[in-house]
């Protein structure tokens, strides 16, 4: 065997046995399980997946979480788009930096924790209830909390910074003569954003769009401590299958519905947008 | 003749740091006026200006009579070509260049009868929906170029367009560029740090050295008498000699060479000797000249622009332009050669 070789099989095999053993293993044994009768016996069976179109509470908990994702990615590229074009084009790279280091400490503290911190800001008795009243504003305390849009918020704030990175790539690539020689020809900056900005990004948006997607559809802190009775996520769904039924067939089928539903989503995504996977993943 | 563009004591200060110094500059219809400077002379902050991307902290510019204070780009009647060209790549060609007229409200098919007529100008028929990065540099810096004048601007500002491209077409676009401006009779400003580009393209040339305008002249004279010894070393090449001191109707340089320079009215610092100035091995009766011998140290080869390194006895080694002539093919490294220059052709600086 050469050094290359070697060298090659040294660096492939951890990365093969991640794989295998930790992602393709679990799933296959999901997926065969998600085939099977919750009694246990050894036979072929369609009813976890047919349990899932005839009660109503499953999909339509499943189509509500979908429509809520895409707002929610949707939200965070209108929320993100100013950020990161403010950040890349204009402040200095080197408060630029330090931004970024700020947009990453809620990184680093963890989810729950900074869905917890949520929970002290917008409760009933939270801080930004008692600052209202205390400046006289309210009486009685907002319904800020354990609702959509408690949930919305907190989803939001735990996947923007995954729009704003690829987002601030594609925008760095922006050539800032090109926005000149658009003004220069006399577009406004709306046009400006519309036929150079957006366009020129896309690439990003779209990157951000399926990592922001994929994270919101698949999360289970943000809807669960947030979120209210009406607000059930798909993933709370699954989660009672495994933990509170102890119907394990049921959940891995749940499970393999929300992978496969949440990938056709955004391939379907890709298709109106015109955008490549390739090329997406180049940013 | 009017004067399309008028700079009046135009200055650009970036806290302490002076960008552009009192230029003052007056620019004919049809002019095709360049701005020779080294980089970071001022002359991209001078251009930005006119174009209304920066605003001058003192002084005025004048567009058509009509002062430009206040005016943003989109609203001056100047188009840019930008350095790095700025293409939209998410756009094809004929969409480039239609790009800043449907910003205006042109019917479509006006809109389709000036863009095709400036793409058949610039030679790229039938280029329309070719992506931008399916073109050649030069066909890129064309589809640039088409897109600013397209629209119809008073003035043309040109920010180093060429110095992307390779040499050969480089010079190529020299010519067609220089062409191109004729044919149009838009008047063209053109930036750039290559002396050569100003002096075959243009009428006039302002060499710009430290935020100021040194000189403001045809390229002829630009090059035969420049005033400054800034503008003598910057434009083409010279030979610099520094000058120690002035013996009287003598000027004598660091090693030693006395020149005869009489009525000058100032001390000297510098003398520039241009390399074609020198004769080699001069025939017959040579007046008013320095004549002295020297030996050659070693011959630059360079076809049509073959020059010689000569170094007269304990004095400054001289660069030396040898003529394409037959007579000086046999020449050797290590020959003694006779120079003579004459002496108008030797000028004296205080720097």
């Amino acid at each position: 065997m050469s050094g290359n070789k070697k060298a090659f099989y040294f660096l492939f095999i951890p990365v093969a046995l991640w794989l295998f053993l930790l992602i393709i293993l679990p799933h296959i044994d999901l997926l065969i399980s998600s085939f099977k009768p919750n009694s246990g016996e050894d036979q072929f069976t369609l009813e976890n997946y047919t349990a899932f179109f005839y009660d109503k509470i499953y999909w339509r908990t499943f189509a509500n979480t979908t429509l809520y994702a895409i707002g929610v990615t949707f939200l965070s590229f209108v929320v993100s788009f100013p950020i990161a074009f403010y950040l890349t084009k204009v402040v200095s790279p080197k408060v630029s930096g330090f931004l970024m280091l700020l947009l990453l400490i809620p990184l680093w503290v963890g989810e729950l924790i900074t869905i917890y911190g949520w929970v002290i800001l917008l409760g009933d008795n939270g801080v930004i209830n008692e600052f209202l009243k205390y400046i006289g504003l309210i009486d009685k305390p907002l319904p800020l909390i354990y609702n959509n849009f408690s949930m919305i918020i907190g989803l939001l704030y735990m996947s923007m910074l995954f729009m704003i990175i690829p987002i601030m790539n594609a925008l760095d690539s922006l050539d800032d003569e090109m926005i000149e020689a658009a003004s220069d020809l006399g577009a406004s900056k709306w046009t400006i954003f519309r036929r150079i900005v957006i366009p020129h990004s896309m690439p990003g948006i779209v990157n951000g769009s399926i990592i922001v997607f994929m994270l919101v559809i698949g999360d289970y802190v943000a809807p669960d401590i947030l979120g209210g009775k009406s607000s059930l996520w798909f993933t709370e769904q699954i989660y009672s299958q495994f933990l509170s039924t102890f119907n394990w067939n049921q959940g891995a089928a749940f499970g393999f519905l929300l992978l496969v539903i949440s990938s056709a989503t955004i391939w379907i995504a890709l298709k109106i947008s015109g955008q490549k996977l390739n090329k997406v993943g180049e940013q | 003749m009017s004067h399309i563009l008028k700079l009046k004591g135009v200055s650009k200060y970036f806290g302490d740091f002076i960008a552009a110094k009192d230029i003052n500059l007056s620019v004919r219809e049809g002019e095709f006026i360049s701005i020779l400077g080294p980089s970071g002379c001022g002359k991209t902050t001078l251009l930005r200006m006119i174009a209304g991307f920066l605003e001058e902290s003192e002084g005025d510019i004048i567009i058509h009579g009509k002062s430009m204070k206040g005016v943003s780009p989109e609203n001056r009647p100047v188009n840019i070509v930008f350095q790095s060209l700025a293409l939209f790549p998410m756009m094809n060609v004929y969409e480039n260049v239609a790009f800043g007229l449907k910003r205006k409200k042109i019917s479509k098919s006006e809109i389709k009868d000036r863009v095709l007529d400036m793409l058949h100008r610039v030679g790229l028929d039938g280029f329309e929906k070719k992506k931008i990065s399916e073109l050649s540099g030069g066909q890129k810096q064309r589809v640039a170029i088409a897109r600013s004048l397209v629209m119809k601007p008073s003035i043309l500002l040109l920010d180093e367009p060429l110095s992307a491209l390779d040499r050969k077409l480089r010079e190529h676009m020299k010519v067609e560029l220089k062409e191109l401006q004729r044919e149009i009779g838009t008047t063209f400003i053109y930036i750039t740090h290559d002396q050569s580009e100003a002096l075959v393209m243009s009428d006039r040339v302002a060499v710009m050295n430290r935020g100021i305008i040194e000189q403001l002249d045809t390229p002829y004279n630009l090059y035969n008498n420049p005033s400054t010894g800034f503008v003598a070393g910057f434009v083409g090449d010279n030979n610099r000699f520094e000058v120690s001191s002035r013996d009287g109707e003598e000027v004598v340089t660091k090693k030693g060479w006395k020149i005869r320079k009489p009525n000058l009215d100032f001390d000297p610092t510098v003398m520039y000797i241009r390399p074609e100035a020198f004769i080699v091995n001069p025939e017959g009766e040579i007046l008013d000249s320095e004549i002295f011998e020297a030996q050659i140290n070693t011959i630059l080869f360079d076809g049509a622009n073959t020059k010689i390194l000569v170094t007269p006895e304990g004095r400054e080694e001289i660069l030396i332009a040898l003529p394409q002539n037959a007579k000086f093919q046999s020449l050797k490294e290590g020959d003694g050669v006779k120079i003579a220059v004459a002496h108008n052709n030797i000028k004296c600086y205080k720097e």
